[in-house]
């Protein structure tokens, strides 16, 4: 047993970590809430174009204050702004992009992922609750890669990278890698390969945290 | 001639009739046509159903219609979003009845209603609860779901600049929904913003050809959603 709590990535070494693998000249998509981060950490000399399913490419930074257009907003209905070279376009159109395999990389959060990489981020299935699912199934069914951004298990400890989800899925087998706070993990045939441990973190330990089986 | 001004709000939602289903555009509100949803609430017509991304917030716009009992059936992607409280509560009384659709579904079952495509297959949602149910089939050894096309008897969109003809350009991401909705109704109602001239919207440029369009109402200083729910405004004022 540890007897030091392990502090691992924090959030913004975390999308730190998703910008680095994201290729120069990507289209991509982030999710609403952490995910946004990952735009802060492109790293030199890379161009990402991002897509917002409400209908733009080309979304730029957050505006200045005072500057805002209540109808230039993002997916979560923040304001943004549109960089030179963007474009809008309507809903149809949009969600072709996704579907038809244009966009390269998504970056979504999760409630839970499944070691063959099914993925549940939309509902918890709770008895009463107003079901919302806005684009999240469509982005899992189309984007190329679907990168996931998540603490590796909740503030109460359930595990969240899980052998089975017990939530209702978004979609079956499609998340391609893992970045948590404690490691990053490549969803293979085989299952979840261990391909970075945060610092202070032993694979024994991580396995130990961890409802899935993973392996190195 | 042709003229698809009409001179009121009265005038445009006049024929609108219990038991429709109505395509309200907008994604949150951004495009949604609140002077056009205002002047239902006014006009009376209830038992709807309303095709609409979202719910509305506070009690003006399609959150005010919903909060008067016009509506019997929300098809959305979103139905709770910020200060979205007024179908919260009716769907918890069991008040009004929801289909939950992707965002993706709804956009092409919406393009597929208004091009003559009945129904289409998609891969969105297959293996999730949103799929049972529905017919799958395999193409290429990837499974998909049927989903029906979307149909309305009228739009109520909102755009930027609008001529006689019914042409129409929109502003930034308030397009949205607009110009799938605008195919997809039998009569496609809108507020824009500027009246222009034939000619005045450069026809490389036109994204709703007028063809979609029946009446255009000019709003020139749409009321802004976001801002009448921050200062508790409900509609009727």
């Amino acid at each position: 047993m540890v007897t030091e709590p392990i502090e691992g990535w924090n959030v913004n070494q975390m999308a730190q970590k998703v910008a680095r693998d994201i290729p120069d000249g990507s289209y991509v998509n982030l999710g609403i809430g952490i995910p946004e981060k990952v735009a802060a950490f492109v790293p030199e000399g890379r161009e990402f174009i991002y897509h917002t399913e409400n209908g733009l490419l080309g979304m730029g930074p957050v505006p200045v204050e005072g500057q805002e257009d209540p109808e230039l907003i993002n997916a979560g209905k923040k304001a943004i702004t549109a960089i030179p070279g963007a474009c809008y376009f309507h809903h149809a159109d949009s969600f072709t992009m996704i579907r038809g395999k244009h966009i390269d990389v998504c970056v979504l959060g999760a409630l839970q992922v499944a070691e063959n990489g099914d993925l549940a981020n939309w509902s918890t299935g709770e008895a009463g609750a107003i079901p919302a699912v806005g684009g999240a199934m469509d982005l899992v069914a189309g984007v190329k890669t679907i990168f996931v951004i998540t603490k590796h298990n909740t503030k109460t400890g359930e595990a969240k990278i899980v052998k089975n989800c017990s939530y209702p899925l978004t979609g079956k087998g499609v998340v391609n890698r893992i970045y948590t706070d404690l490691s990053i993990l490549e969803v293979t045939e085989k299952g979840l390969k261990v391909i970075e441990l945060a610092p202070g973190v032993s694979f024994e330990y991580l396995q130990s945290v961890t409802e899935a089986q993973i392996f190195q | 001639m042709i003229n698809k001004i009409v001179n009121s709000v009265e005038e445009a939602v006049q024929d609108i009739f219990d038991g429709a289903t109505i395509m309200i555009s907008g994604f949150g509100e951004a495009g949604s046509p609140i002077e056009l949803i205002h002047a239902l609430i006014d006009q009376g017509a209830k038992e709807l159903t309303i095709v609409s991304n979202n719910t509305g917030s506070g009690e003006v716009g399609l959150a005010a219609l919903i909060a008067h009992k016009r509506v019997k059936k929300m098809i959305c992607s979103f139905p709770r979003t910020a200060n979205s409280t007024v179908f919260p509560e009716l769907y918890k009384k069991g008040e009004i009845e929801l289909e939950l659709v992707p965002q993706g579904t709804l956009a092409e079952r919406i393009r597929a209603g208004g091009a003559g495509i009945p129904a289409f297959y998609t891969p969105t949602s297959v293996g999730t609860p949103l799929a049972e149910g529905k017919e799958s089939r395999e193409f290429e050894n990837v499974t998909y779901v049927l989903e029906n096309a979307i149909k309305a008897d009228f739009a109520l969109v909102k755009a930027l600049k609008a001529d006689r003809y019914g042409n129409l350009l929109y502003n930034k991401t308030a397009r949205n929904f607009g110009p799938i909705m605008c195919t997809a109704a039998k009569t496609t109602i809108v507020q824009a913003e500027q009246i222009v001239e034939l000619g005045g919207i450069d026809p490389e440029c036109v994204v709703t050809p007028g063809i979609f369009v029946k009446r255009v109402i000019n709003i020139t200083n749409p009321a802004q959603e976001s801002k009448l729910v921050a200062e508790n405004r409900r509609y009727p004022w």
